[in-house]
């Protein structure tokens, strides 16, 4: 429980994410900004398979999950049914991972946002397909080592960065885009409220630790998020009709390596890779700050 | 009552406009697209209030079919080919979870080589996804099936999803006489939608779990059993339509023509049914005793239906607009194991592959080579 949160859970306990799991706080504060009148859609993935074993169910709120590509589909048919019946009223969420999200998904997504449907689309973003046992998606960061993209002795794990889906979005036209990392639940809560007050189809990302995935300390999962903030490796920033603001500057970030090494999936990685990282996170993080002081809109 | 001459995908766009559907996602294929064109036009002009979802594929908009219908209205849509193969995913997705909304499907052949034109071979590929599969051989059918297969699909006993067969080309784009039936006499017969659940804040529902080892195989018995009431309620829906609207098509699930004193018959479905009435015709002048079983409903097939439809012949030719690769065609296999061991020579012709014609010499041959205790085969 957090101070000045609403305390109805829409998301019950005893659902069956791993300890440590990221996803879970994310999916609570996300239902407590959105409130008993929401309907959630979900892509296949790990919170569909730890949250819906028949006959149970950790959804408190009216749920559809249909395939792995087709929450913001699956999701544009309610809202276009909600319309026809004069029930706008009711919040509609989509929850994907980023394989769903970056990946499968991704032209079901583009197609949802380029018609304006009116639903708030939350990525839970783990870097992985943790639920087929953590292969590579293209949100799997350089350097980390996928069962797909192993540390092998020739290519030692993924080569290729990942896809800056948030600004993707934001250039479709999304009236509202944020990232948020479950190390702050309170910012999850308003960054999710913001989206859902605002008219149109909005885009959330959450930054969620998979221990499972990640070869990290379940304990640990809320100072591994916080620590993605201080490293600046996952900056947290709002995008609001075209226009961006880091909602968290990081006046003296950390090097990145205090980052990557709370994770097994990095501990192969040699300096050559460490300082490649260190870059990319230095010019992503200064293009940010020059969109922001620049005013221009995507 | 209005009677026109007119496209079948005009005729089929009021046909799913009479049924009242309040969403309908599309994406336009050859030769689906003159029905979603004229749905555009009803909705863009203001005469009818639906929301059409221009959804960026097939695959998307049978997944906003599913929500659509999960959040409590009657949804349509229609595609081809191509459009159900990229739908293939979600066609069981639809129907393991009972989602009842009706699809057109302009039957057309599927690639490679890429071809437009008429086969079975995307409906008949999909026939074991848990979708009622009717295929109609006129405008006029078209529309009365599409507004009594709603019927049939939202009764509570079945909450099962229908497809409605036409041909691509040789039915979609070819102009009919055909009679629209009025409005109010469509909202007797088919009233608004009950969904028996939905996604409803206020009574909370989790459609779509994940089922293990030891609930699947109930589903799926359940979905069986819905097929099984699905079977005697098309006929009865058919017959209530016949009494109300004057049209029937057979009992609904297969119709016969000629077949009382018939020794030997022709199967198949679809429009070359109504090239083989002709075909039968030209026998009969010629002294033999041929007849017809048009088989409307591929899902669920009336097997008891058709054994007494065949009762007294001696030959059956199975002519099948789709191969199943490395067996045969897939209405033959059907057909042999519903009259298994009734003692009827059946023989199998495939034709019409990608639109090649299916003309009268062709039919007459098919019949003909079954009298003669010849060899089925590829009729090209
Ligand atoms: C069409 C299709 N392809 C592949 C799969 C297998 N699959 C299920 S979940 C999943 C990965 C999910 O990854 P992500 O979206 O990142 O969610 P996570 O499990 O990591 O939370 C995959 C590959 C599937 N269900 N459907
Ligand atoms: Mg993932």
């Amino acid at each position: 429980m957090i101070r000045g949160l609403p305390e109805e859970e829409f998301f019950a306990s005893g659902h069956r994410a791993c300890a440590g799991c990221g996803a879970p706080i994310a999916i609570r504060h996300i239902l407590k900004a959105a409130g008993k009148n929401t309907i959630v859609v979900q892509a296949t993935g790990c919170m569909e398979v730890v949250s819906s074993p028949y006959p149970q169910t950790a959804w408190e709120i009216p749920w559809i999950h249909a395939a792995f590509e087709t929450a913001a589909s699956t999701a544009s048919g309610v809202w276009r049914a909600l319309k026809m019946q004069g029930r706008e009223n009711i919040n509609v969420v989509a929850f994907g991972g980023d394989g769903a999200t970056y990946d499968i998904g991704f032209g079901a997504i583009s197609g949802a946002f380029e018609r304006g449907e009116n639903f708030l689309y939350v990525c839970n973003e783990n870097g992985a397909y943790m639920n087929t046992g953590i292969q590579r998606s293209s949100a799997t960061p350089f350097g980390a080592s996928a069962t797909t993209t192993p540390a092998g002795k020739k290519i030692p794990g993924k080569r290729e960065f990942k896809k800056p889906v948030p600004f993707i979005m934001a250039a479709h036209g999304a009236p509202y885009v944020a990232t948020a990392t479950v190390a702050d639940p309170n910012d999850i809560f308003n960054k999710a409220k913001k989206g859902l007050e605002t008219k149109g189809p909005c885009y959330l990302e959450v930054f969620s630790p998979c221990p499972t995935g990640w070869h990290s300390d379940s304990a640990k999962s809320i100072e591994i998020a916080r620590l993605a903030v201080e490293t600046r490796i996952y900056p947290l920033f709002e995008i609001i009709n075209g226009r961006v603001k880091i909602t968290r500057d990081v006046p003296e970030p950390k090097p990145v390596e205090e980052y990557l090494k709370t994770q097994g999936r990095f501990k192969h990685l040699g300096s050559e890779d460490i300082k490649t990282i260190q870059q990319r996170v230095n010019e992503t993080w200064e293009k940010l700050k020059k969109m922001e002081e620049s005013g221009c809109k995507y | 009552m209005t009677e026109m001459v007119v496209e079948a995908s005009m005729a089929l766009a009021l046909g799913a406009k009479l049924c009242r559907p309040k969403v309908i996602p599309m994406y336009p294929i050859t030769p689906q697209t003159h029905i979603v064109e004229r749905l555009a036009d009803f909705i863009n002009n203001g005469e009818m209030e639906a929301e059409m979802i221009h959804v960026e594929s097939e695959h998307s908009a049978l997944a906003a079919f599913i929500g659509s219908e999960a959040a409590g209205v009657r949804t349509y849509t229609a595609t081809s080919s191509q459009g159900l193969a990229l739908m293939y995913e979600i066609l069981p997705i639809v129907s393991g979870n009972r989602m009842p909304g009706v699809m057109s499907v302009a039957n057309r052949a599927l690639s490679a080589p890429i071809n437009i034109w008429n086969d079975h071979s995307d409906a008949v590929s999909a026939r074991d996804q848990g979708w009622i599969q009717l295929f109609v051989e006129s405008t006029q059918e078209a529309i009365d099936t599409t507004i009594q297969l709603y019927k049939i699909c939202e009764n509570h006993e079945v909450l099962l999803p229908g497809m409605v067969c036409i041909d691509g080309f040789t039915l979609s784009h070819v102009c009919e006489r055909a009679i629209v039936p009025e409005q109010e006499a469509v909202d007797e017969f088919l009233p608004e939608y009950k969904p028996k659940i939905m996604l409803d804040p206020e009574k909370p529902v989790s459609i779509g779990p994940i089922a293990f080892p030891d609930s699947f195989m109930e589903f799926k018995k359940q979905q069986q059993e819905a097929m099984e009431k699905a079977l005697p309620l098309i006929g009865k829906v058919h017959d209530e339509f016949a009494k109300k609207f004057g049209r029937s098509y057979g009992n609904g699930l297969l119709e016969q023509y000629r077949m009382d004193d018939a020794e030997y018959a022709l199967i198949g479905m679809g429009t070359l049914t109504g090239t083989a009435r002709v075909a039968v015709d030209e026998m009969r002048k010629e002294g033999k005793k041929v007849g017809l079983i048009k088989l409307k409903s591929l899902r669920p097939f009336p097997k008891e239906e058709l054994i007494k439809a065949t009762e007294k012949l001696q030959g059956l030719a199975v002519i099948d607009r789709h191969f199943s690769l490395g067996f045969e065609g897939p209405l033959y296999t059907d057909t042999r194991s519903a009259l298994y061991g009734k003692g009827i020579r059946i023989k199998n012709f495939i034709a019409g592959l990608g639109g090649r014609d299916i003309d009268i010499k062709r039919l007459k041959k098919a019949l003909n080579d079954t009298i003669n205790g010849k060899e089925g085969g590829w009729l090209l």
